[in-house]
């Protein structure tokens, strides 16, 4: 969601200006080791929320944040991606189905209210039911009773969801339809969060002051569309007790804006500087620029409702076409690093990565490429039309990887940028794609189930393809029911292997990179697989 | 007089009826269905979908719906967006900041360009009318955010005069730069305008009388040339106000200010139908209001000219 993109070239010969005047700028100014103010506060790069700050009803990035920092659910990550207790003293299941939560005691709302096995079932009850719609009711979907409390249509039949039962005051118990195995994981969702008493009386206002049990809460009003002040919560009874005095999330426009107050001191973190920085901002920032992969892929996917991809030859020509595209290079030249040459759809960060799903599909080599797509009988059409959205970051990787297919593949490529990601999003849902679009997933968790099941699996929500295939899917119910989650990500990454090697709907391309920077204000400023700064690590020097 | 402004007053009626009807539509016309895109990349889930399509309306037909909306403003009501927040909460935020924003920058093009234009115009063919001719020919043909960007980099970046971005919008110092860029592109128009007219005026037979009765030359600058010359600029001042207001939107994404140009495009992107409408709706009002207000100036400018 960007502004007027004609924009970008002046901003490019800035950069170019820039470079010449910042030789040798950003030697010796992250000094990681200056006196630190417990109580400074930071600036955070960040977009105005789209919708007020309710965990259930907050599915964008610009509200994301704001609820990661203000509340706390059961479990989270660390920055090594690995699950970890938080609200939660212990979550024990032995069948992947049937949960028993005990809380840890002591845990505070911001407005001194006590934590509860209610302050959970309540919110997850309220969020659930279909007369208040909430955007992400549907992540409720596994627990018994959903269908009850949110039918497809009319009036719900039932006001709370029979899988949940609160048995003492710091311990319930969570009932799936079917086992799933990473519940654990998904359980940290936003969606997921406590909620105070407080909300039921007045949920609109609520929205506008959001009441928490996180480590920071909510300084003043939110003023929108500049900022959201937040400022460490003395009662905050988690492991991560904030490092700084809170964070200020600032709302901007334009990412070149944003990018111009980072370089200059004005904004303290952003976790993604705008691509046409990309090949610059090192030079503008010196050690303070981060580049680092996080839980995000680009692809590019097929309609397998179209009866000529659907044929089962074609296979062979979707294979083709991936080897003829020269990855590694793309990443390093047209892209300048910004992303990484994929070898399967799951990213390196995220657990339960193998390596090499993709296998020598994945690799470059025009003379394996032509010689299968011809051997898969060419591409429909004779023309590959490559649909993406003009309004993200896609044109550079876009147009290399279609210049690929032509000269390496030998098939004519064109590109048909739609304007904005709505727009390429309603032809994409409403099936009316005719050739290969791009297919990017961020992940909602760092697990490979996530990646796999969230879109190859048959009807899955994200499913653009209409990819079904009974294997594949057995293979995935089977990693769900699994008793460990080390069996589980067995499983999921044989499904991948399967996915791609015999299938292949979606070509995997590229790992995502966030380029962060920070200013000269803040130090220990780290990123997870989220790509999101450890907020409260952050140090504020004095 | 009062007859004139009681008709023109009344011909913003369907004026108004006309255009929120337009808008309305055009809105509707998007592509992309504005509620599923609230679920983002994920797939909407129906029954929520259909709660919420209810909820604004948007089950209804056309027609219905904007007479709901129509039926709603005449009680004050300005509907509501699609991120549940009222609409004239949404604008109330983005006028106050956009007003003081085209306020500065329609001030700095009044007085630097009128008496720009009039120096020059006075002057023609020396050194500072070709100084200014020059710059202003610069400033057309240069794109308003190359102006924006290359300000920005030099006051904000390079020389640290300026912060890069606006901090407060209720700053008016830090709006100044932002308001120079914004008004740069009309402010070479006035200065041409009130060059190419006050040159000619001074050639004029009531002016040559004017010196010829002795009249001190303040008088005779000051009130027969000025009062003659500045007519077209008045009109071009007039429906610059509203462009001012409503055209914001790349000096808006420079130096990040949170107005209506940007509202109104995020508003358009989301195809958020009622907030679309207000906005266009009081930016019409305004063009309306001072095309009005040109008009009646031109009665105080020209007394020959008289309204019924």
């Amino acid at each position: 969601m960007r502004g007027a993109k004609s924009a970008t070239w002046v901003a490019g010969a800035i950069a170019v200006a820039l470079t010449a005047t910042a030789c040798g700028g950003g030697g010796n100014d992250s000094d990681d080791n200056a006196a630190v103010n417990p109580d400074g506060t930071y600036t955070y790069y960040n977009v105005e929320p789209q919708n007020p700050i309710i965990p259930s009803n907050t599915n964008e990035v610009g509200g994301g944040y704001i609820v990661k920092n203000l509340f706390r659910g059961l479990v989270d990550f660390d920055e090594k991606s690995k699950l970890r207790l938080v609200a939660a003293e212990s979550i024990d299941t032995t069948d992947n189905q049937t949960f028993k939560v005990k809380l840890k005691p002591g845990w505070k709302f911001h407005n001194g209210e006590a934590q509860t096995a209610s302050s959970f079932v309540d919110a997850w009850n309220w969020a659930a039911n279909a007369k208040n719609k909430q955007l992400n009711a549907s992540w409720f979907e596994p627990i018994k009773g959903y269908d009850e409390v949110h039918p497809a249509e009319g009036d719900p039949k039932a006001e709370k969801l029979e899988g949940l039962k609160v048995t003492s005051d710091l311990e319930f118990t969570i009932e799936l339809k079917k086992p799933v195995s990473t519940f654990k994981e998904q359980l940290f969702y936003d969606v997921f969060s406590p909620l105070p008493k407080a909300f039921y009386k007045d949920t609109k206002a609520f929205g506008e002051h959001p009441i928490g049990n996180g480590p920071y809460q909510q300084d003043g009003d939110w003023q929108h569309k500049v900022e959201f002040k937040t400022k460490k919560f003395a009662d905050y009874k988690g492991d991560d007790k904030p490092k700084n005095g809170g964070v200020v999330f600032k709302f901007y426009n334009k990412d070149d804006a944003a990018y111009n107050d980072l370089v200059s001191d004005k904004l303290d973190i952003m976790y993604q500087v705008p691509n046409s920085m990309a090949g610059q901002y090192q030079n503008d920032l010196g050690k303070r620029a981060i580049s680092q992969m996080f839980g995000g892929n680009t692809n590019i996917s097929f309609p397998l409702y179209e009866a000529e991809w659907a044929k089962p030859e074609k296979v062979k020509v979707r294979q083709g076409l991936s080897m003829a595209i020269d990855r590694e290079t793309i990443a390093k030249t047209a892209l300048k690093g910004s992303k990484d040459a994929a070898d399967g759809y799951t990213p390196k960060v995220v657990e339960g990565y193998q390596g090499g799903a993709c296998g020598e599909f994945c690799k470059f080599d025009p003379a394996k490429a032509k010689e299968l797509i011809k051997a898969g009988g060419g591409v429909p059409g004779n023309k590959i039309t490559l649909t993406y959205n003009a309004d993200g970051a896609n044109k550079e990787w876009a147009d290399a990887v279609c210049n690929d297919i032509r000269q390496n593949g030998g098939v004519e490529c064109v590109t048909d940028p739609k304007p904005t990601f709505q727009q390429a999003r309603a032809d994409i849902t409403e099936r009316r794609m005719k050739s290969a679009f791009r297919m990017a997933w961020v992940q909602d968790f760092p697990n490979i189930q996530n990646f796999i099941s969230a879109q190859y699996r048959t009807k899955a929500g994200a499913n653009d393809m209409e990819f079904s295939d009974k294997a594949v899917d057995e293979l995935m119910d089977k990693a769900d029911a699994s008793k460990t989650i080390e069996e589980s990500n067995k499983l999921y990454a044989e499904a991948e292997k399967k996915i791609i090697q015999e299938q292949m709907p979606s070509i995997p391309l590229f790992f995502d990179h966030t380029l962060a920077g920070y200013s000269k204000k803040v130090q220990n400023v780290k990123f997870d697989s989220f790509r999101q700064a450890i907020w409260t690590d952050v140090e504020v020097k004095k | 007089m009062g007859r004139f402004v009681a008709r023109r007053l009344l011909q913003m009626i369907p004026v108004f009826i006309g255009t929120t009807l337009l808008i309305f539509l055009m809105v509707y016309s998007l592509p992309g269905d504005p509620i599923k895109s609230l679920f983002g990349p994920k797939a909407a889930d129906p029954a929520t979908v259909a709660r919420l399509r209810h909820e604004y309306g948007l089950d209804k037909s056309l027609l219905e719906q904007y007479w709901n909306y129509i039926s709603g403003l005449f009680q004050g009501d300005f509907g509501q967006s699609f991120t549940g927040r009222p609409v004239a909460d949404l604008m109330s935020e983005a006028f106050p900041v956009t007003i003081r924003l085209a306020l500065l920058a329609f001030g700095f093009e009044v007085i630097v360009g009128i008496a720009l234009g009039v120096l020059t115009g006075m002057r023609r063919g020396k050194f500072l009318d070709q100084f200014v001719l020059v710059l202003t020919l610069l400033v057309i043909s240069v794109p308003v955010f190359v102006i924006g960007y290359v300000t920005q980099f030099l006051l904000g970046l390079k020389w640290k005069v300026i912060t890069p971005t606006v901090q407060d919008s209720e700053n008016l110092g830090q709006l100044m730069i932002p308001a120079i860029v914004l008004a740069a592109l009309s402010l070479a128009y006035v200065i041409r305008l009130t060059r190419t007219t006050v040159g000619e005026n001074l050639r004029a037979d009531y002016i040559r009388t004017a010196v010829a009765k002795g009249l001190p030359r303040k008088r005779v600058v000051g009130v027969h040339l000025m009062r003659n010359s500045l007519i077209p600029v008045v009109t071009f001042l007039g429906t610059d106000l509203g462009l001012l207001m409503g055209g914001a939107i790349v000096t808006e994404g420079i130096f990040n200010i949170q107005g209506v140009g940007f509202t109104l495009f995020k508003a358009i992107q989301t195809s958020e139908g009622p907030t679309v409408v207000g906005i266009v709706t009081v930016l019409v009002l305004v063009y309306l209001l001072t095309s009005l207000l040109v008009d009646l100036l031109y009665a105080v400018l020209d007394p020959r000219i008289r309204y019924a």
